[in-house]
C-alpha cells in the first residue's frame, strides 16, 4: 500500500502545478484545482503516517530500478510526520492565500502564476522528506527554492526585490556547498543512495569523513537558518506577501533541519560533531531571541524568533541521544504549524492596519479581539507555556539535555531556559503595543513619522494594497483558525504525538529499518 | 581513486575566483561569482569520475573502459539548474536596475533603522542637549539609505 501512496505527496502537486498553468484564464478553476490537489496530498499523507507507523520503513525503488540503482523514495515515522505536518500548513495556507486574493479582486491579474508555484514548492518539501537518494534531496532542494525565489518576489516591488536578491545569492551558494558535499560524497563512497553511503561511511579514513560532514552540515545549516548562518532570514522573509511569508517560515528552514537530522542519525551516526552542534544551538537560540527582543516590527521579531527556535531542534540533534532526537522531532512537528500561524495572524492585522510597526499598531484586543485570540494563543504556544505544545516540547528537550549530564548540556538547557523566557517577553511586548495599548497613545508616539512614511510597501497581497481595511474576508480569518485550532489539537495529542516521535528516534538512531528497507541484504 | 591534479588546480582557482567576485557589491559582479562556483562545482563532479574512458554505452565499450556515466548525468542537471537560477538572478537584476537604476546590493534599511535609532536612544541619555546625534562618525550610524522612513525627529 506504501508503495503506491509514496509518490503521491511529490506527483499530485506536480500534475495540479501543470494543470493550474493550463488554466491560468481561469482563476476559479485554478483555485479549485490546487486546493482539491493538495487536500488529496494531505489524505495521502495520512494514510502514509498510520502506513509507516504500523509497518515501519519501507522504500519505493522508483521506476523498478534495482535497490541502489535507480532513485528511492523512502517512508518512515520520522518522513510520514513531516509529510502530514507540512502538508497541513501548505493546505492552511492555501486557503488563506485564496481568500485574500478574493477579496483584493486580484482574479483578473497576471498572477496566474501563483497557484502553479506555490503547488511545485509543495511537491518539492515533499520530495526532500521522501527522498532516499543524496542527489534526489539536493533536486528537492533546488525545486523547492526556485519556487520560493518566484513567490517571494511576487509583484516585483522594489523592496521585494532587494530582498529577493539577497535570498537567491545565499540559497545558491549553499545549494552549490551540497552540490560540492555530493560530490565529495560520491568520490570517497562511489555511490548516491543514502542506506549505502551509511554502509560504506565507515570505511572512508576519519578526516576526510569529517571533512565531508562539515561540508554538508554547513550547506544544511544555511538553508536551517542555525546561526551563525542565519543572517539572510530575517532581512529576507518579512518582505514577502503574507501567506508567502507564513508557508516559508513554517516549512523551508524545517527542511533544512530534517536534512540535519537525516545526515546526523543515518550517514554520520555516534554524534561526531554533536559538541559542535550543541554550541551552535545554544547560539541560535539565545542571539536569535535577542534579535527579537530588540525589532519593533511584527513580522521581523517573528523572523528572529524562528531563528531563535531552531536552535532548540539543533540543541536535540547535538544531544545525539533517543530523548533529545524525540524531542527534536515533535518541537520540528508543533513548530512548523506555530509558526505558520503567527505569520497568518500577522498577516490579518497588516491587512487590517496596512501595517505591522509595532509603534503604530494599538487597540487591538478591542477593535478585533478574534486576531486577539488567534495572536494570543500561538504566542504563548511559542513562549512555552504550560500545557501548550511548546512547553511539551521544551520540558522534553530540557530533560534530555538533562539527562546528558556534561556541562555544555546543562549550558544549552540553561540557554533554552533564558530563550523561553525572553520569547516570552518579546511576544508580552507585542501584546502590549499592539492589543492592549490605546490607538490614541500609539498615534502620539509615532507622531511624525507617519506623514513622510506613507504607506507600508510591504502589503500583505500580492499585488501591493496599502489600505487598511476593517472587514476582514471570512476565508482568511477561518483558515487563520483553523491552523490555530491544529496547534491547540497538538497539545490534545500530545501523548500519542510524542509516543511517535519517540519511535521514530529509536527507528532513527537504530539505522537497520532504514537500511533493511533500502537494501535487501543481497544487494549491499 | 587518483586524483587529478589539472582538476583540482582548476577547482581551486574557480572557487576562490567565484568567492571573490560574491563579495562585490556589484550585482552583475555577483552573479558572475555564482557561475564561477557553479562550474567549480561541476567539475568537482566531473573529477569523482576518475580517469577519462569510452562512452559508456553497452555493447560500443567494453565494460572496463567506460567512463563513469553518473557524475556527468549529475553535472547536466546542475547545469540546468544554474542556468534557470541565473536567468531568474538576470531578470532580477534587471527588475532592480528599471525600479531604482541601481543594481548594487543595499544593506537592510530594517537594520539601518534600527542600529541608528539605537545609537540615537544610546547618544541622548549621553550627549548634552543641543548636540546633533547623528555625528558619531563611524560607519554605521548616520547613513539612511534613500527611501527609507526617518525615524522620528
Amino acid at each position: 500500500m506504501i508503495r503506491y501512496l509514496a509518490p503521491l505527496p511529490v506527483l499530485l502537486p506536480l500534475l495540479g502545478a501543470a494543470a493550474t498553468l493550463l488554466v491560468g484564464r481561469h482563476p476559479r478553476t485554478q483555485r479549485t484545482i490546487s486546493v482539491a490537489v493538495l487536500s488529496a496530498a494531505l489524505l495521502a499523507c495520512l494514510a502514509l503516517l498510520v502506513l509507516a507507523d504500523r509497518e515501519g520503513a519501507t522504500a519505493v525503488q522508483v521506476g523498478r530500478w534495482g535497490p541502489g540503482i535507480g532513485i528511492s523514495l523512502l517512508v518512515d515515522r520520522l518522513s510520514a510526520l513531516m509529510l502530514v505536518v507540512s502538508a497541513t500548513a501548505t493546505l492552511g495556507v492555501l486557503v488563506y492565500a485564496v481568500g485574500q486574493g478574493t477579496s483584493d479582486g486580484t482574479e483578473n491579474t497576471p498572477l496566474s502564476i501563483f497557484h502553479p508555484t506555490y503547488l511545485i514548492l509543495s511537491a518539492g518539501v515533499a520530495n526532500a522528506f521522501l527522498s532516499g537518494d543524496l542527489f534526489n534531496l539536493y533536486v528537492g532542494f533546488e525545486v523547492l527554492l526556485v519556487s520560493s525565489y518566484v513567490l517571494l518576489t511576487l509583484g516585483g516591488t522594489a523592496q521585494r526585490v532587494q530582498a529577493g536578491i539577497t535570498y537567491v545569492v545565499v540559497s545558491l551558494v549553499s545549494s552549490l556547498l551540497f552540490l560540492a558535499g555530493i560530490a565529495l560524497v560520491y568520490a570517497a563512497t562511489g555511490t548516491l543512495n543514502m542506506a549505502q553511503i551509511a554502509l560504506r561511511m565507515d570505511e572512508v579514513p576519519d578526516g576526510t569523513r569529517t571533512a565531508i560532514h562539515l561540508v554538508l552540515l554547513v550547506a544544511f545549516g544555511i538553508k536551517a537558518a542555525v546561526f551563525p548562518l542565519s543572517g539572510w532570514l530575517p532581512d529576507s522573509y518579512p518582505t514577502a506577501a503574507a501567506p508567502v511569508t507564513a508557508v516559508f517560515a513554517g516549512l523551508l528552514t524545517k527542511v533544512g533541519v530534517y536534512a540535519i537530522i537525516r545526515t546526523e542519525t543515518l550517514l554520520f551516526p555516534g554524534a561526531e560533531l554533536g559538541k559542535l552542534l550543541l554550541v551552535a544551538g545554544l547560539l541560535t537560540m539565545v542571539i536569535g531571541i535577542l534579535g527579537a527582543v530588540a525589532q519593533d516590527d511584527l513580522k521581523r521579531l517573528l523572523s528572529f524568533t524562528l531563528v531563535s527556535h531552531i536552535g532548540y531542534m539543533i540543541f536535540g540533534i547535538g544531544l545525539g541521544s533517543a530523548s533529545g532526537l524525540a524531542g527534536s522531532v515533535f518541537y520540528v512537528a508543533h513548530h512548523i504549524l506555530i509558526q505558520t500561524a503567527l505569520f497568518l495572524v500577522a498577516g490579518l492585522i497588516e491587512r487590517r492596519n496596512a501595517t505591522t510597526d509595532l509603534d503604530r499598531l494599538g487597540s487591538l484586543a478591542r477593535t478585533s479581539p478574534l486576531i486577539a485570540v488567534l495572536f494570543f494563543v500561538p504566542a504563548m504556544n511559542l513562549a512555552g507555556i504550560p500545557p501548550l505544545s511548546g512547553f511539551i516540547g521544551k520540558l522534553g528537550l530540557l530533560q534530555a539535555g538533562a539527562q546528558d549530564g556534561s556541562v555544555l548540556a546543562w549550558a544549552v538547557v540553561g540557554g533554552g531556559v533564558v530563550t523561553s523566557l525572553l520569547t516570552l517577553y518579546a511576544v508580552a511586548r507585542v501584546w502590549a503595543k499592539a492589543f492592549w495599548r490605546p490607538v490614541e497613545q500609539a498615534r502620539v508616539e509615532s507622531d511624525g513619522s507617519d506623514l513622510d512614511a506613507g504607506p507600508d510597501e510591504t502589503s500583505g497581497s500580492f499585488l501591493v494594497r496599502q489600505r487598511p481595511s476593517t472587514q476582514l474576508p471570512r476565508t482568511m480569518l477561518a483558515s487563520t483558525a483553523a491552523v490555530v485550532l491544529v496547534t491547540v489539537a497538538l497539545t490534545a495529542v500530545a501523548a500519542p504525538l510524542y509516543g511517535y516521535a519517540d519511535r521514530a528516534s529509536v527507528d532513527l538512531l537504530d539505522r537497520t529499518p532504514y537500511l533493511i528497507a533500502v537494501l535487501p541484504e543481497d544487494a549491499r | 581513486m587518483t586524483p587529478n591534479l589539472v582538476y583540482l588546480g582548476l577547482v581551486a582557482v574557480l572557487f576562490s575566483c567565484g568567492v571573490f567576485l560574491l563579495l562585490e557589491r556589484s550585482l552583475t559582479r555577483v552573479l558572475l561569482g555564482i557561475l564561477l562556483l557553479g562550474n567549480a562545482t561541476n567539475v568537482l563532479i566531473l573529477s569523482t569520475s576518475g580517469p577519462a574512458g569510452g562512452a559508456p554505452i553497452v555493447g560500443r565499450t567494453p565494460d572496463a573502459e567506460m567512463s563513469d556515466p553518473l557524475p556527468q548525468a549529475l553535472i547536466l542537471t546542475a547545469i540546468v539548474i544554474t542556468l534557470g537560477v541565473a536567468a531568474f538572478m538576470l531578470a532580477l537584476i534587471h527588475r532592480s536596475w528599471v525600479l531604482g537604476e541601481r543594481e548594487d546590493v543595499v544593506d537592510d534599511p530594517e537594520d539601518l533603522r534600527v542600529i541608528s535609532e539605537h545609537r540615537r536612544l544610546d547618544e541622548e541619555s549621553q550627549v548634552e542637549p543641543g548636540e546633533s546625534p547623528y555625528d558619531s562618525g563611524d560607519d554605521l550610524g548616520p547613513r539612511t539609505p534613500p527611501g527609507v522612513r526617518e525615524t522620528r525627529p
